[in-house]
């Protein structure tokens, strides 16, 4: 149970929220971290090779 | 009964109209195209099990109620788990989506997949939104308090009034994720009608 206080107090939750400014983009740090969590998922599925994937041409 | 009486009944006649779309080999295909094997072809089905598990935590939720979400241990494990399977249900539909825009995935007569895609997402962000609202706790009073203006600028607050908390869950536990739910069916079951969208080389002629 200490081990999960610990874990939970390295994102303070009690403190205002951080935001981006930029020109009319307003966004929060953590819609942010998100949204680029997604561009990288994105871009990993493209060029991550698949588990198989040569088997499967070979046998085609 | 005559065998043409038979044939007249609406249930052969639909019965024979839904196994000619989709008959069972087709609704559980035993193997997939190769295109499939790969990472960009994940993302459907990790949102189609994040949804599973935000229904299995909501019907928990709806059974115990908002006094044990609010205050017991497992309440709260509950109540974070229905919390983060609609985060990754999300994240996981944008880059679904994505993936699909960039193989324009209404190729081949696939436009109706794409359409209930697109609908089921405005369904989804509708539900999560009136899920944020009936929270019951001071995160959803500031959520709901800020949403009124924008919705009562649409003119939609006449009949969709987010500080109602009662019409709120209402639309949350039974009206969306109905809709939310058949939608998912349908674009499920066009999947299978049709098939999983090949790249563009494979719909030319040309093999890597």
């Amino acid at each position: 149970m200490a081990y999960f206080w610990s874990l939970a107090a390295l994102i303070p939750l009690n403190n205002y929220g951080h935001y981006i400014h930029w020109g009319v983009i307003d966004i929060s740090l953590a819609n942010f971290i998100v949204i680029v969590l997604m561009i990288i998922a994105f871009i990993a599925a493209l060029f991550l090779p698949f588990p198989g994937r040569s088997r499967r041409k070979e046998s085609r | 009964m005559s065998t043409a009486e038979i044939e007249r009944q609406w249930t052969t006649r639909l019965r024979k109209r839904a196994t000619g779309h989709l008959p069972p080999e087709k609704l559980l295909p035993d193997t997939q195209p190769a295109y499939v094997s790969s990472w960009i072809y994940v993302f459907g089905v990790t949102t189609l099990a994040a949804l599973m598990l935000v229904i299995l935590s909501g019907i928990i939720l709806a059974i115990r109620g908002p006094q044990w979400w609010h205050s017991s241990s497992i309440g709260h494990f509950v109540n974070s788990t229905h919390l983060w399977s609609v985060e990754i249900f999300f994240f996981a539909m944008i880059v679904h989506l994505w993936g699909k825009f960039f193989m324009a995935a209404w190729r081949g007569g696939r436009s109706l997949t794409w359409v209930t895609g697109v609908v089921t997402f405005l369904a989804s962000v509708g539900t999560a939104f009136t899920g944020y609202v009936s929270q019951t706790n001071f995160d959803s009073q500031w959520i709901s308090t800020q949403a009124k203006d924008g919705i009562n600028a649409t003119g939609a607050g006449s009949i969709f009034n987010v500080l109602n908390l009662g019409q709120m869950l209402m639309w949350h536990i039974v009206l969306l994720p109905l809709a939310a739910v058949l939608l998912t069916t349908i674009h499920v079951l066009m999947v299978r009608v049709k098939g999983v969208v090949p790249p563009f080389e494979e719909q030319n002629g040309a093999t890597k």
